[in-house]
């Protein structure tokens, strides 16, 4: 009795330091970046991050925005207005296709489905070249809309868009609303998208991560430096860096900068992102 | 068009098999109308509604989607590397085969799939191992402020693959990485951007990256097992860890399997993290990957043929690949849906 016990608590004891060892295995780096982040040069290239001198984090800020004239807070608006304002399109796109995959029948709906969900899986690298050279047809070549178009497509969010109006919109409250002589389209606008939000607010979420994290579009399509997201610009940096050893500081605190709000959204909105992985795990 | 993409049926479809109904709908469209005439405009105003809803993002299907797709292939089979540079082939030949022949024979391009396959049997297993015993050690109730542990694995998840590798790459310069210093005041120096340590260091990008993410989606694999099973090979006298391999793990295997070929598939076009190493490396070349050599062969030496048959490639396998998961996990959940 007391033997099972004793194993049972060596149990508990390994299986809490194997979880402990993983946890500082993802969170260590980050804290590395955080530190990194606040240190002045001196410290961080002489390793002695633990040390409490060298702190030095607001003119750490300053260097960064300060560094090529002040192209990271171009950069940081740009990423936003590419990540939020695509996010917030594609969320509306996607959303409404899903929601009608999931309430009208129409022949041939699983295999244009299936296109869908084909299209999840493949590569942008196959698209790029295409992609680049329609762009270029067009003559929107690095511009805001040759990378702003691409991002709001996806195909992800239809099929969450589908799931999800398959869960939270109840038959039966659209035909009573059809029966009150509700017009299909206000249908969907007045009575459906309320019950979608939450879902709506997922696929955006991951939408808005997809795009904040994106940078081989805009390596492909951008060539003035104005028009850059943050993850372009900081690619560039450290390319510069690898010469001029000035850069690396600028590197880590645009780095953690760039961060933030995805884990401040993370935290905040946690619900949404597990019943989008609860979505897309089950399947 | 041609697009050669043929939709691997999709996971859901098997409820809902392609039903062309035409006008007498059961269930979703009973209305409140009866005459056969209010019955076939109300049809063809739920037909508009639908379309209204679909058309945005199916235009946006056809134009960053299928269109590019499409001019890949064609890209693939017309254009003469030989005699267009710049801007495009100034008159598009039919060149067959030739642009397929060339990237298959080119060394460097099966070099780098040899090498993201070499990746995918280091990562692999060591992502599934490890996301499989941490969801296993969440699940078994003997964790610790659970919450917590999770949001910390799941953590690296929001950090976007470009800055995931710069985090990295700096922990692996000697000068700012404190790990590499407490080494080498040890004695103990280390190259880890070197010949054979390379493919191990990007593979712990990657595998930081995904770890609680895969984690996460086999936790919630777990939970939805059935209760009493798990309870009943308890009450059996297992303990936890033989409740844990041979009673949760087999129960969870699609979901396994799943993980496995999905993270195979994203693993053939890895890009972001070689191409920011490779700034600081020369052991990666611009031709590391797959992904990387489709982009050197458009953007650095304007071989559009080359590019396109090698992005043609590359689809295949990805559309192979898709078609596996879906042939797998159809078989792997049907007969559990029917228990």
């Amino acid at each position: 009795m007391s033997a099972s016990a004793a194993t049972r608590l060596t149990g508990r004891a390994a299986t809490n330091t194997v979880v402990a060892v993983f946890v500082l295995y993802t969170l260590l780096p980050v804290a590395w970046l955080v530190l990194a982040a606040a240190k002045d040069a001196d410290a961080l290239f002489s390793s002695r991050l633990l040390s409490l001198e060298g702190f030095t984090p607001v003119s750490n800020i300053g260097d960064l925005f300060a560094t090529d004239g002040g192209i990271y807070g171009r950069w940081y608006l740009n990423t936003l207005v590419y990540a939020v304002g695509g996010a917030a399109l594609s969320a509306l796109v996607s959303t409404a296709c899903g929601y009608a995959f999931s309430t009208y029948r129409f022949r041939h709906k699983e295999k244009l489905f299936g296109l869908v969900l084909a299209a999840v899986m493949v590569p942008q690298t196959v698209l790029a070249l295409p992609l680049y050279l329609l762009a270029s047809s067009l003559g929107v070549v690095n511009t805001f809309w040759a990378v702003f178009i691409p991002l709001l497509f996806n195909p992800f969010g239809v099929y969450l868009g589908r799931i999800f109006s398959d869960g939270y919109v109840p038959r039966e409250v659209l035909e009573a609303a059809r029966m009150d002589g509700t017009g299909e389209l206000s249908l969907y606008f007045r009575v459906a998208f309320g019950m979608l939000l939450p879902g709506a607010v997922t696929v955006f979420l991951f939408q808005l991560t997809a795009i904040w994290n994106n940078f081989f579009l805009p390596m492909v399509m951008l060539s003035d430096q104005e028009l850059y997201p943050v993850t372009l610009g900081l690619y560039n940096w450290n390319s510069a860096a690898t010469t001029s050893p000035e850069y690396y500081p600028v590197v880590i605190t645009g780095s953690l900068l760039a961060v933030l709000p995805l884990i401040v959204a993370f935290l905040m909105l946690q619900r949404f992102w597990r019943s989008g992985l609860t979505a897309g795990a089950v399947k | 068009m041609g697009t050669g993409a043929p939709p691997p049926a999709g996971p859901t479809t098997p409820d809902t098999a392609t039903a062309p109904t035409p006008s007498p709908e059961p269930g979703s469209v009973r209305r409140a109308r009866p005459a056969p005439s209010g019955r076939r405009s109300a049809r063809r105003r739920e037909l508009f509604a639908c379309g209204v809803l679909m058309t945005p993002f199916f235009a946006l299907l056809t134009a960053v989607f299928l269109v590019p797709v499409g001019t890949a292939v064609w890209l693939s089979l017309f254009a003469d590397d030989r005699t267009g540079l710049g801007f495009g082939p100034p008159n598009p030949s039919f060149v067959g085969l030739r642009s397929y022949l060339a990237v298959l024979a080119d060394p460097t391009f099966t070099a780098g799939l040899g090498r993201m396959l070499l990746f995918c049997l280091i990562y692999i297993p060591l992502l599934v191992a490890g996301s499989l015993l941490l969801a296993l050690l969440l699940d078994s109730g003997a964790v610790r402020l659970r919450a917590w542990a999770q949001l910390g694995l799941y953590l690296p998840h929001t950090v976007p693959g470009l800055i995931a590798a710069v985090i990295w790459l700096y922990l692996y310069t000697p000068g700012i990485s404190p790990v590499l210093d407490l080494l080498a005041r040890g004695g103990l120096g280390v190259d880890l951007l070197g010949v054979d340590t390379v493919l191990p260091s990007l593979v712990n990008v990657v595998l930081w990256s995904n770890l609680g993410y895969n984690t996460v989606i086999l936790f919630t694999a777990l939970r939805a097992l059935p209760r009493e099973v798990v309870e009943a090979s308890v009450v059996d006298g297992a303990g936890p860890v033989r409740t844990a391999l041979l009673v949760k793990t087999p129960q969870i295997r699609s979901a396994v399997v799943t993980v496995a070929l999905f993270s195979l598939i994203f693993t053939l076009q890895l890009f972001t993290e070689p191409m920011l190493l490779s700034q600081s490396t020369s052991m990666i070349d611009s031709r590391f990957s797959p992904s990387m050599y489709i982009f050197d062969a458009a953007f650095n030496r304007n071989s559009y043929g080359l590019a396109a048959a090698a992005s043609v490639v590359l689809l295949a396998c990805t559309i192979a690949l898709s078609y596996a998961i879906t042939r797998w996990t159809n078989r792997a959940t049907g007969p559990e849906e029917e228990r």
